[in-house]
């Protein structure tokens, strides 16, 4: 699942405390489901655990509102290798793709190195199902043309985005500055 | 004597290839340092977006442009700094051609444009007319032999033209979106045919696209970005650990 490297991903802007990440998030990637505050204090909990982001007390009592958290060098090298690879092409990826998009955008690493490794592998899919479609059965020929007709969607996306990118990363970054 | 049978023994270099190819027109730059190789037997798919330089790479690396800068090589040979002559004659011999519109002859049958080639370079009549014929059961064109181009359809205009760009036997076919002007069943079988006969022919297949569909009927998949070839790798590393429960676990076949 994406969200504690999404939100790994956020934290490598500035550390944040729980609530802003959680603000963060639901405003680039929830479009109108929010992240459970139950989930995003187990998720930093998890990632503290395995070295990945470090919690400060910064406020005096108790309870996981009063933590500030920042990412460790652990935790950065995750988000750069994560952003760097392709997904295993499949149907139905759009809200990972669209992630990975955004975050290196937010994080102004290069989302064209991360569209072009996805391309490739979606060309390689792609080449594989035609060559099974090609001496395959008619029915399985079938489930093959349901594949390509995705993974072509998604290869469409990748060029239209690669070739917005430069307007992407302004939209993003006013975004960003909109948040109080 | 064609350029291919000049002696060339060495076969493990590639069929065709170009060297850092630059090439404009007027002021507008249309290749900037493009460099590709193509093996023998290898279909190559030319991706990009329109104007990124791919059709003026596949008219350098067949001879139809001379480049500005850079070099181009057939079967091991420089051809780029041949005459006019010589090149027109590699074309001719070496090289088939499928382009977007069929460019056959509308007037003529569609034997007629089938043997072309083999009429232009001296074959005689009956065995010209005769090979020609004998691509037809291949190309599923049985009982169009005698009809004018100018009344086939699109799909069937363009398997005259790969039967005409194939007819003679080439080393090398050279396909500017050969599925351009058909809708997408229509191209399917189109390519299809594509990947047949080059296939039992031993045919290099260099072919323009910026459909994805069809790109992946290739070996391999290069981008022309910019007026340069990017080669795009498929990653060596399987997916992040991360993404694995986003996508189900897939055996190498297609079921899921």
């Amino acid at each position: 699942m994406s969200v504690p490297l999404t939100l790994l991903g956020l934290l490598e802007r500035e550390p944040s405390y729980g609530y802003d990440l959680k603000r963060d998030y639901d405003a680039h990637f929830g479009w109108g489901r929010s992240l459970p505050f139950g989930q995003v204090y187990a998720t930093l909990a998890r990632l503290a655990r395995d070295g990945k982001v470090s919690a400060a007390t910064v406020e005096p009592g108790a309870g996981p509102d009063r933590k500030r958290y920042a990412i460790t060098e652990r935790g950065t090298s995750e988000v750069q290798e994560w952003l760097r690879t392709p997904i295993e092409p499949e149907p139905h990826l759009q809200t990972l793709l669209f992630t990975k998009v955004v975050l290196a955008l937010i994080l102004g690493r290069s989302a064209r190195t991360y569209l072009d490794a996805q391309r490739a592998a979606h060309m390689e899919r792609m080449r594989q199902l035609t060559e099974l479609r090609r001496t395959a059965g008619s029915v399985e020929a079938l489930l093959a043309d349901h594949g390509l007709f995705h993974l072509e969607a998604d290869l469409r996306w990748i060029d239209l985005t690669e070739a917005r990118l430069a307007s992407l990363a302004n939209a993003i970054k006013n975004h960003e500055e909109v948040q109080p | 004597m064609s350029i291919s049978t000049l002696g060339s023994e060495d076969s493990a270099g590639p069929m065709v290839e170009g060297r850092s190819l630059v090439k404009s027109f007027g002021r507008t730059p249309a290749l900037n340092g493009a460099s590709v190789a193509v093996a023998p037997g290898e279909m190559l798919a030319v991706m990009g977006p329109s104007g990124s330089g791919k059709s003026t790479l596949l008219h350098c690396l067949a001879g139809i442009f001379t480049p500005d800068a850079g070099e181009v090589f057939f079967d091991g040979r420089r051809t780029d700094r041949l005459g006019e002559t010589r090149r027109s004659e590699m074309r001719r011999r070496d090289f088939g051609f499928v382009f977007q519109f069929g460019q056959l002859v509308p007037e003529l049958t569609v034997e007629d444009n089938i043997a072309l080639p083999l009429l232009l370079d001296g074959t005689a009549r009956r065995q010209a007319y005769a090979s020609a014929r004998s691509w037809l059961p291949r190309l599923g064109l049985d009982d169009l032999g005698p009809r004018r181009t100018g009344e086939v359809s699109g799909g069937e205009a363009q398997r005259v033209a790969l039967a005409r760009a194939l007819v003679h036997h080439p080393k090398v076919l050279f396909a500017d979106e050969p599925t351009g002007s058909l809708d997408s069943l229509t191209g399917e079988q189109v390519m299809e045919l594509v990947v047949t006969l080059t296939r039992a022919e031993g045919t290099t297949v260099v072919m323009v696209t910026h459909e994805a569909r069809v790109a992946a009927y290739a070996n391999r998949m290069v981008l022309v970005r910019d007026g340069q070839v990017t080669v795009a790798q498929p990653p060596a590393a399987p997916s992040h650990p991360a993404d694995a429960s986003a996508t189900r676990r897939r055996p190498p076949s297609l079921a899921r």
